[in-house]
């Protein structure tokens, strides 16, 4: 019996134990940022300088996505002089990053998430509240509730 | 109707709005009807919005006098084309039409962008994600007979400012983001609700509004100064202003409605062009967040302190995407948790919160001023409920794609019986009014805006903004 995938069999495992939210930290402003607070249920399953690095990372693609500068000031003028119809036929810089964001998180995921029983979901999923990590059962314990 | 495509959820990857064709059956336990064809998730979008198009066109559930705004902008102009232009081009330039015909489309673009786009609704809290909320508030609570206060409160750029919990959306409001209780949605950087747009005006659609507002009193003042030089000149060499006017009647027509909202267009836009200089909202400078009304020394937390910064932070900032993703597919777990909206879409008649798909874009604006009842039931591929949707696109792919057209089929009878229907005595009001009440930032009740600017007409010549009765929001 040959398993598709190695998703697969994992499919049938795991159930979820519990979820934790990573707020949104608004000491800057509205532009999106995550609190980088570790938080205490993921202490026996990650590092608390892997969970930070991750955050930070992220942090730091939104602030890129979110950049005012003279390019953005460039792509809202041009925006603006077509009537800003040029936004329905162009892929914008935040959509962009966006995917680059989605890249990584599936990229951390693979890496290091999965491995410790742990999912990233992508802020995005969640309208950009929070980073919500699934923290599965651990098989070694055998199944759970 | 369209293509059947379904995703299979694995939760190693995470949910992708790509379809995958493994076949699935039985997906929503409480769908009574064929359940092959997934669902997107504007179809169980909780907010009283509707939606066409599958989903790319969002516009509030009552479209207000949005109807009215467009009629009396194509009105206009089509009178200054057929009226005044002739004459002018003869006697002054052939500039005229050109420079009004630019004018005109760009009016028409951006209030159908201000009209149609999201303005940055934020979609509620999952289930777990309200569940944890609710665990930290009681967390922290008192165990005293009062339920503990909804808020918290944030130190952002050293000022304090309080988050509210929204009841309706469970979640903590970000800060700046308001729920409009017309469209019943939190909407980020919410500015206020137009219903001279029939939408909210938030932080994605705000730049869309501030151009037509400015356009907008750009085409009514040259409308109105090419109107007087028409008239002028027709009525020069003593012949009166009682022949020109026979001349050209539509002229006189144009005159009328120029001269009325003229003045408070402008002034709304010197009002907007305020706000964006200072990197308000309407909501905040009503409320007088920061004005330092309690004595307090308080002061706009989000302000660049720099007219020029916050201008371009306002107009030119990267567009945010929307957060609802209107297009996606809903995973099949999801759908359940989704709750009521989910299993009551089949019978969509009975319920208020309604997603009408797809209608063609002209339909849109007759079906928009439909009573919200009638133009319900989301029948995407259910046979025996074909009638209100369009057998339009059997062919489309269900892939996103960027142009309308393909998406909106031809425009179906459904859209027929839009004369009579509750918005439309809007037009009985008089022009004077029109100008009145002219931006409600979200009043508390939930019937269409219109009726309460009469009270507020004839008071309100001069400046429109500040005087028409803007309730105050929750």
């Amino acid at each position: 019996f040959l398993v598709q995938t190695h998703s697969l069999q994992d499919l049938q495992q795991p159930a979820v134990s519990s979820k934790v939210f990573v707020q949104r930290d608004y000491s800057s402003g509205t532009i999106c940022r995550f609190q980088t607070k570790f938080p205490s249920e993921l202490e026996s399953r990650l590092d608390k300088q892997q969970f930070e690095e991750t955050i930070q990372t992220l942090n730091n693609l939104y602030a890129e996505a979110e950049k005012l500068g003279g390019k953005s000031y460039l792509e809202g003028c041009l925006a603006c002089l077509t009537a800003y119809t040029i936004f329905l036929c162009m892929e914008t810089h935040y959509e962009k990053v966006l995917k680059k964001i989605a890249r990584y998180i599936k990229d951390q995921n693979e890496k290091i998430y999965a491995p410790r029983g742990l999912l990233l979901t992508d802020p995005i999923e969640r309208g950009l509240r929070v980073v919500e990590v699934t923290i599965f059962e651990d098989r070694s314990i055998g199944s759970g509730r | 109707m369209k293509k059947c495509e379904y995703q299979q959820i694995d939760p190693q990857a995470l949910p992708t709005p790509t379809p995958t064709p493994p076949p699935h059956q039985g997906n929503e336990p409480g769908k009574k009807t064929e359940p092959k064809r997934p669902k997107k998730k504007w179809e169980v979008f909780p907010g009283k919005n509707r939606f066409y198009c599958d989903g790319r066109i969002i516009v509030a559930r009552q479209s207000g006098v949005l109807p009215l705004t467009l009629g009396l902008i194509l009105v206009t102009s089509g009178l200054f084309f057929i009226f005044d232009c002739p004459f002018l081009v003869k006697h002054l330039t052939s500039c005229i039409p050109v420079i009004g015909g630019v004018l005109f489309v760009f009016v028409i673009i951006t209030l159908l962008q201000t009209s149609f786009t999201d303005p940055g609704i934020l979609p509620r809290a999952t289930p777990d994600e309200a569940a944890d909320i609710e665990k930290q508030i009681d967390n922290t609570g008192n165990t005293s007979y009062r339920p503990p206060p909804r808020t918290k409160e944030v130190l952002i750029n050293q000022q304090v400012v309080k988050l509210k919990y929204c009841f309706t959306c469970k979640m903590f409001r970000p800060p700046r983001t308001s729920h409009c209780s017309l469209c019943d949605n939190c909407v980020e950087r919410f500015d206020h609700h137009c219903p001279w747009v029939g939408n909210c005006v938030g932080k994605r659609n705000y730049r869309f509004f501030y151009t037509f507002i400015v356009s907008l009193s750009f085409l009514t003042a040259f409308i109105f100064g090419c109107v007087t030089t028409h008239l002028a000149l027709r009525a020069q060499g003593g012949k009166g202003l009682v022949f020109a006017l026979q001349e050209s009647p539509g002229s006189a027509v144009e005159l009328v409605i120029c001269f009325f909202s003229v003045w408070s267009i402008l002034g709304l836009s010197g009002f907007h062009t305020y706000l964006v200089a200072s990197n308000l909202t309407t909501n905040e400078d009503i409320k007088g967040s920061w004005s330092g009304k309690s004595g307090e020394d308080v002061t706009n937390p989000y302000s660049h302190k720099n007219i020029f910064i916050n201008c371009c932070s306002v107009l030119c900032a990267p567009m945010p995407p929307s957060l609802i993703d209107r297009r996606g597919f809903l995973p099949a777990d999801e759908s359940a948790q989704t709750g009521g909206t989910d299993i009551e879409l089949p019978t969509l008649a009975t319920k208020s919160e309604i997603n009408v798909c797809t209608q063609g874009t002209k339909g849109l604006l007759e079906s928009a001023a439909l009573p919200p009842l009638l133009s319900t039931s989301c029948p995407q591929g259910k046979p025996q409920t074909a009638h209100p949707c369009p057998d339009s696109s059997p062919t489309v792919n269900s892939e996103p794609s960027p142009e309308l057209s393909t998406g909106c089929g031809a425009h179906h009878t459904a859209s027929s019986h839009g004369d009579a229907s509750p918005p439309r005595h809007t037009k009985t009001r008089s022009k004077k009014c029109k100008r009145a009440a002219l931006h409600i930032p979200n009043p508390a009740f939930d019937a269409p805006v219109s009726p309460t600017s009469p009270d507020t007409g004839p008071g309100s010549k001069a400046r429109g903004h500040k005087g028409a009765s803007f309730a105050p929001l929750h």
